[in-house]
């Protein structure tokens, strides 16, 4: 008996490292398309409207989210009051100040970085190589006690005061769906450069065919991160460009 | 094609797991897949930081400094020493050398392990490693058993080629030592200078305008746990023109006879230009020597106390990169030339011990100085130095726990003295909440069971302190020799022990035990010589070597561990350093070597500690380290005969790291931790399988642990980075194939307090300083996945018994344990919507004690736990009170929603079509009543409305621990009949409009949306 099982565990073990050898990482990425609703789908997907919230002590907190491949907005509701953080219209990065309720300009350089993110939308991976990017499978991991491949996506470069620099995220797929259930990016600049940002996972949900995680957490590795639920999301939604703009007389508008 | 061969290859898998799982018994449990959101916090302290083994720049960028430490792994400052972060949290923490690729430095990185100053108490390295990524990601790239890294050097003309100096094993002979040299990036290597089996290379230097120049100084030394040798007839000073293929002595100059350590600098302005320090048999003849023709002639140049002192530990030269005749000396304080050498002075004030020193890439004004301290700072070339704050490194030998509510943790640190501090402090744990107890090297530190009495102790008990903390009394308690006795041996790290049966008690070990029932005034002796007594070991006088060294950090043949059942004070426990277990069962009037019983450990290995069972006074543990003979196997056993026999627990060797300390769970006895070497190990089946716990414990050496009996806490004294605490550990107990075999199981924890913790906290200092995380005082609902949720809606309400929501949570997913902590709060009100925010309607009402019910929904299932809530209660407040209190904040919480929603109704009006002008602006004007509608959330704040000052009542009495006071309640009658006034006026107006035109939302629906 002892010895059948030593010779089946030799066996599988045999198999699971022909299988992890035998995974290429575009291997990995196409069934990760392939599970969650096929590419083809995917590059139907022009943008994107989700509603989320995140619980604060109570508080529950919606949160509006867009995304187009070159214009995004986050609207936070408090109170009845909207106030939007990291709007982009294509040229203009603004968010709302919480103290003032006016809007802000970033500057160029995080503009240009912004907008290279817009790019990788809907999915970095999709196409990924005409984007200019390049993948590559460091290895097999476990995270939350799921067996994950460890792939490297290497970017656009981000620029940070003057200088370019690489822009990597790590991401981990769970190697029995292939669909990633974290991803780790490194800060790069700000007080906190060094630090590893930690999103996880989780809750894959249909939505018109395609799957997506409707829970995520997000925070720096090692602490407590901050969880969003995600009640719907609407694929290639309408959004009034108005809603993109800088607003540049808030205060007469209102008044 | 891909896809169907995919599908056959898990088809296949899927098979062999099934027929697996057919033919196995019983499920091996991998318990690393469990831990889930079981995390460690590390609490420091940084206040006195821990041992610098190495510093290093980033040769382009000034901002960049890299810290090796000696027990606590590679941390990186992005902003100048301003901050430090670390870097190699997942492999071995002690660091000998660390080398950036000058031809690619964002990115390649290497680090070797294993600290280059081996003091009695170093740990011991398992290779080196490389980061193509800056540090994010490492590789192990070979020399295994090389123990200690000294130096790394790429050639900054080719990346490939990488020379290392291995100093190799310090307690044995071993191969792996010498001069490594790889050509292509580090993937093989060759030993291109080897000696012998018991010479290392100490340290390498390159010419930096040459890189085929190289100079390596080779030492001769070994340790034993009694003694240390430094010096031999092999310790020698090379040099190679030829990238290492051959290797000349270059000794014009030096003394005659035996060689110690030897250091070496070149200089980077003048590459001719060298220093070596050289430790002789003669005391003149030591001391720096200069050569300025590249190492053809040498002339000694000083020989003072701070260039010769202790050259095992002390041995770095730099020279200043713009000045070759400026050149520091790594030493007691530190020591700076500006002549070349001729004369030194002390470096500035800071902590003693300095191993390494760098000069900023720009500004030999601007210095970064490792010390047994921690890092420091100098911008005026070390005439004043400034420690980095946010370095967790001190060095633990030993913690223990009290009883206290937080509970503070209180432990002895190597050349840092005594400490203890809070296990929670408002704001996080940092350096302000740590209080010395003791000076010089610290080890046991012991709360008195009953009263605000601390014991500490310094090395070698030369002194033992009893800290009567309340009145500041102190008085040293140590036994002192008397007739009859030999002269007492003390271990350097000295056995203390309180006792479980009377509080008042305490032992002491030397090669007696020492007994004492008056918390140490008297004492008796109440054992023979306990120990070998091997003479040939105890002769610490002539330790050293070449330079002697008689810290007392070599005293052997001692007793290390002591202690006394919890069950039965007569039995107790002693284990010695030079391997006896010992055992009496009458209070010390007989004693029984039992170490015979004991299989597979080698002779006169080191009894590290002793653990009596809390459970059963037959049950004991004890754990053995051999690694000061070179043995770096895991050893622990269990008796359950007191003695008579022994049970291997790691009897599938899946243990890595030499184990210094081992703890039993109360509650389940096949729940155990070890401490290694190399991080903490766990057993649920009684030592079957051992898993590592890696969520924020590094692979660091664990020196002792205590489970904290009211929390369930372990808490570990690790030596490199500080405290570490895993918070309740109870979910452990449960974790079997049976919990595992549901869908989801919650853990049996139900009883849950509601803390009432008030208090103020500071942040001064947080930009800099180091935090350490506190426990959490939230309800923590704990449950076991068998599998991580990944695909499908997972939810979680917190429900009143009758089912009505109290409030939404976020499930954990992970598999194994998944923590979901709850603030005891329900939802906060909806709020009036204004220009503003209201800050007091933030505030969330905290449920009264009471049966709530957490509910999980998962895919189709339901899963259901109910929990007790209470009150901690040291407000003192009766039910009756808590019944007041929370239908006053309900009445307000429904008062503001009720506004919310007449404000709600009145926008609907004013945005209405169908409404006319003039009515808009009647509403308007009791808008304007009702919320602000004017100014921002700062300073540009407009006047108070009623809105403001409800929320503001509710909050304020919603926060409070008391009962609302007659204020609070004159203050609600004014609110109420403004509101009732306001109401008046709105229901008068309504009567003007048809709502039904409106499609507006239901109260209900506009409260729970």
């Amino acid at each position: 008996m002892k010895k059948l099982n030593k010779l089946i565990l030799i066996a599988i073990a045999s198999i699971l490292t022909i299988s992890v050898n035998a995974q290429s990482v575009d291997e990995i990425i196409e069934t990760y398309f392939e599970n969650t609703g096929g590419a083809e789908n995917w590059e139907n997907v022009q943008g994107m409207k989700m509603n989320a919230s995140i619980n604060q002590m109570g508080m529950e907190i919606p949160i509006e989210m867009v995304q187009f491949k070159d214009k995004m907005y986050t609207k936070i509701s408090v109170q009845g009051m909207e106030i939007k953080q990291g709007v982009f219209d294509g040229e203009t990065l603004w968010s709302t100040n919480f103290m003032s309720m006016k809007a802000e300009k970033s500057d160029q350089e995080d503009v240009d970085n912004v907008r290279n993110e817009l790019a990788e939308f809907p999915d970095p991976f999709l196409n990924y190589r005409e984007k200019g990017f390049t993948a590559e499978l460091m290895g097999t991991e476990s995270i939350e006690g799921s067996d994950v491949f460890k792939i490297k996506l290497t970017k656009t470069p981000m620029v940070i005061d003057g200088e370019e620099i690489p822009n990597v995220s790590i991401y981990y797929f769970d190697s029995e769906n292939y669909v990633p259930i974290m991803v780790h990016e490194e800060v790069m600049d700000g007080p906190g450069k060094g630090m590893i940002m930690e999103s996880k996972m989780s809750d894959y949900q249909e939505v018109e065919g395609l799957y997506m995680p409707f829970s995520m957490t997000q925070g720096v590795k090692d602490q407590p991160g901050q969880p969003i639920t995600i009640s719907s999301i609407e694929l290639n939604p309408t959004v009034d460009e108005s809603e993109f703009e800088f607003p540049e007389s808030t205060e007469e508008e209102n008044n | 094609m891909l896809n169907k061969s995919t599908t056959i290859l898990s088809g296949i898998l899927l098979l062999c797991i099934s027929l697996s799982s057919f033919s196995q018994e019983k499920k091996e449990i991998k318990l690393e897949n469990y831990f889930g959101d079981l995390k460690a916090r590390e609490i420091g302290p940084a206040v006195m930081s821990g041992r610098i083994s190495d510093m290093e720049n980033h040769p382009t960028d000034p901002m960049i400094i890299y810290a090796g430490s000696a027990g606590g792994g590679v941390w990186k400052s992005n902003d100048a020493g301003t901050t430090f972060y670390p870097i190699f949290d997942d492999h071995c923490q002690s660091i000998g050398a660390l080398e950036i690729d000058p031809n690619d430095p964002d990115n390649t990185i290497y680090v070797g392990t294993g600290e280059p100053w081996p003091r009695n108490s170093v740990s011991t390295g398992d290779g080196i490693y490389k980061s193509t990524d800056g540090g994010n990601n490492w590789d192990k790239i070979g020399l295994e058993n090389s123990e200690r890294i000294a130096n790394i050097i790429v050639n900054p003309e080719n990346s490939n080629e990488v020379y290392v100096a291995v100093l190799g094993a310090l307690w044995s002979d071993n191969k792996e030592r010498g001069v490594y040299k790889s050509v292509d990036g580090g993937n093989t290597w060759e030993n291109i200078l080897y000696l012998n089996e018991s010479t290392g290379c100490a340290d390498l230097a390159m010419d930096p305008t040459n890189p085929n120049i190289l100079y390596a100084s080779m030492w001769e030394f070994r340790r034993t746990a009694w003694s240390f040798n430094s010096g031999g007839e092999n310790s020698a000073l090379y040099k190679s023109t030829d990238g290492g293929e051959n290797w000349n002595k270059i000794h014009n100059g030096f003394p005659e006879g035996k060689l110690g350590r030897l250091a070496i600098g070149v200089s980077e302005s003048n590459p001719s230009t060298l220093y070596t320090v050289i430790e002789a048999e003669k005391n003149e003849d030591k001391g720096l020597y200069r050569s300025v023709d590249g190492g053809k002639n040498w002339e000694q140049k000083n020989n003072d106390f701070g260039i010769t002192v202790r050259p095992f530990y002390f041995s770095r030269i730099v020279v200043d990169p713009r000045d070759e005749n400026t050149v520091v000396k790594a030493g007691l304080y530190g020591s700076i030339s500006k002549d070349g050498g001729e004369t030194f002075e002390s470096l500035g004030n800071m902590h003693p011990d300095i191993h390494d020193m760098v000069f900023d890439i720009n500004n030999s004004d601007v210095m970064y100085v490792g010390t047994d301290g921690g890092v420091y700072r100098s911008w005026n070339k070390g005439v004043t130095m400034e420690i980095v704050e946010n370095l967790p490194l001190s060095q633990f030998y030993h913690i223990s726990v009290d009883n206290e509510e937080p509970y503070n943790i209180y432990g002895g640190l190597q050349d840092n003295g005594s400490w203890y501090g809070p296990s929670f402090a408002a704001g996080g744990i940092s350096a302000k909440n740590w209080n010395p107890v003791g000076q010089g090297d610290g080890f046991r530190v012991l709360r008195h069971p009953t009263k605000n009495i601390i014991y500490s102790e310094m090395q070698g008990a030369e002194n033992v302190w009893r800290y009567d903390v309340d009145n500041n009394l102190v008085k040293t308690i140590q036994p002192l020799p008397v007739k009859g006795y030999e002269e007492y041996r003390f271990n350097w790290n000295a056995p203390i022990e309180i006792s479980k049966n009377n509080p008042d008690r305490i032992y002491i070990g030397s090669q007696y035990l020492h007994k004492s029932d008056d918390m140490g005034n008297s004492w008796d002796i109440i054992s023979p010589d306990l120990t070998t007594n091997d003479k040939s070991k105890q002769n610490q006088e002539d330790s050293g070597g070449l330079s002697m060294d008689n810290s007392g950090a070599e005293n052997h043949t001692t007793i290390f561990t002591v202690t006394e059942s919890p069950l039965n004070e007569n039995i107790i426990w002693v284990g010695t350093d030079d391997g006896n277990v010992q055992v009496t069962s009458d209070g010390g009037k007989n004693w029984k070597n039992v170490i015979e019983n004991i299989e597979g450990v080698p002779n006169n290995t080191w009894v590290y500690h002793i653990e009596a069972s809390t459970q059963n006074e037959n049950v004991a543990y004890a754990v053995f380290d051999g690694h000061t003979s070179g043995d770096m196997k895991a050893y622990a056993y269990k008796t359950s005969d007191l003695g008579k026999t022994w049970k291997n627990i790691i009897p599938n060797n899946d243990v890595t790291g030499f184990v210094r300390n081992i703890q039993v769970d109360y509650v389940n006895e096949d729940l155990l931790f070890l401490g290694t070497e190399l991080g903490v190990y766990i057993t649920i089946n009684g030592g079957d399988n051992w898993s590592r716990f890696a969520k924020n414990v590094p692979p660091v050496a664990v020196h002792y642990m205590e489970l904290q009996e009211k929390t369930n806490d372990l808490v570990m004294g690790t030596h490199g980075r500080g405290v570490i605490i895993i918070d309740d550990i109870s979910p452990l107990r449960e974790i079997n194939d049976k919990s595992l075999d549901e869908k989801l199981y919650f853990f049996s924890k139900d009883e849950f307090t509601i803390q009432e913790y008030g208090g103020f906290s500071d942040s001064f200092g947080r930009e800099t300083q180091f935090f350490g995380a506190n426990s959490s005082l939230s309800c923590e609902i704990q449950y076991l996945l068998p599998k991580r949720h990944t695909f499908g809606k997972m939810t979680m309400e917190i429900q009143d018994m009758d089912g009505n929501k109290i409030t939404t949570l976020t499930p954990g997913k992970s598999k194994g344990i998944n923590t979901v902590s709850w603030g005891y709060n329900m939802r906060a009100p909806k709020i009036a919507k204004a220009k503003t925010l209201s800050f007091g309607g933030f505030t969330s009402p905290t449920v009264p004690a009471g049966k709530y019910k957490a509910v999980i929904k998962k895919g189709r299932d339901t899963f259901e736990k109910v929990i007790n809530v209470s009150y901690k209660n040291n407000a003192g407040l009766s039910s009756e009170d808590r019944k007041f209190q929370f239908e006053t904040v309900m009445k307000l919480f429904n008062m503001t929603e009720d506004l919310a929603y007449t404000v709600y109704t009145i926008d609907e009006i004013i945005s209405s079509e169908e409404m006319s002008k003039k009515t808009k602006s009647k509403f308007d004007e009791l808008k304007k009543k009702l919320v602000i509608t004017t100014g921002d959330n700062y300073v540009g704040a407009a006047k108070k409305q009623l809105r403001e000052k409800m929320a503001d009542l509710y909050s304020k009495v919603a926060s409070s621990y008391d009962i609302p006071s007659e204020n609070e309640l004159d203050n609600l009658k004014l609110i109420e009949k403004e509101m009732v006034s306001a109401k008046n006026s709105y229901n008068k107006l309504l009567k003007k409009v048809d709502l039904s035109k409106l499609n507006l939302k239901t109260y209900d629906e506009f409260v729970n949306e």
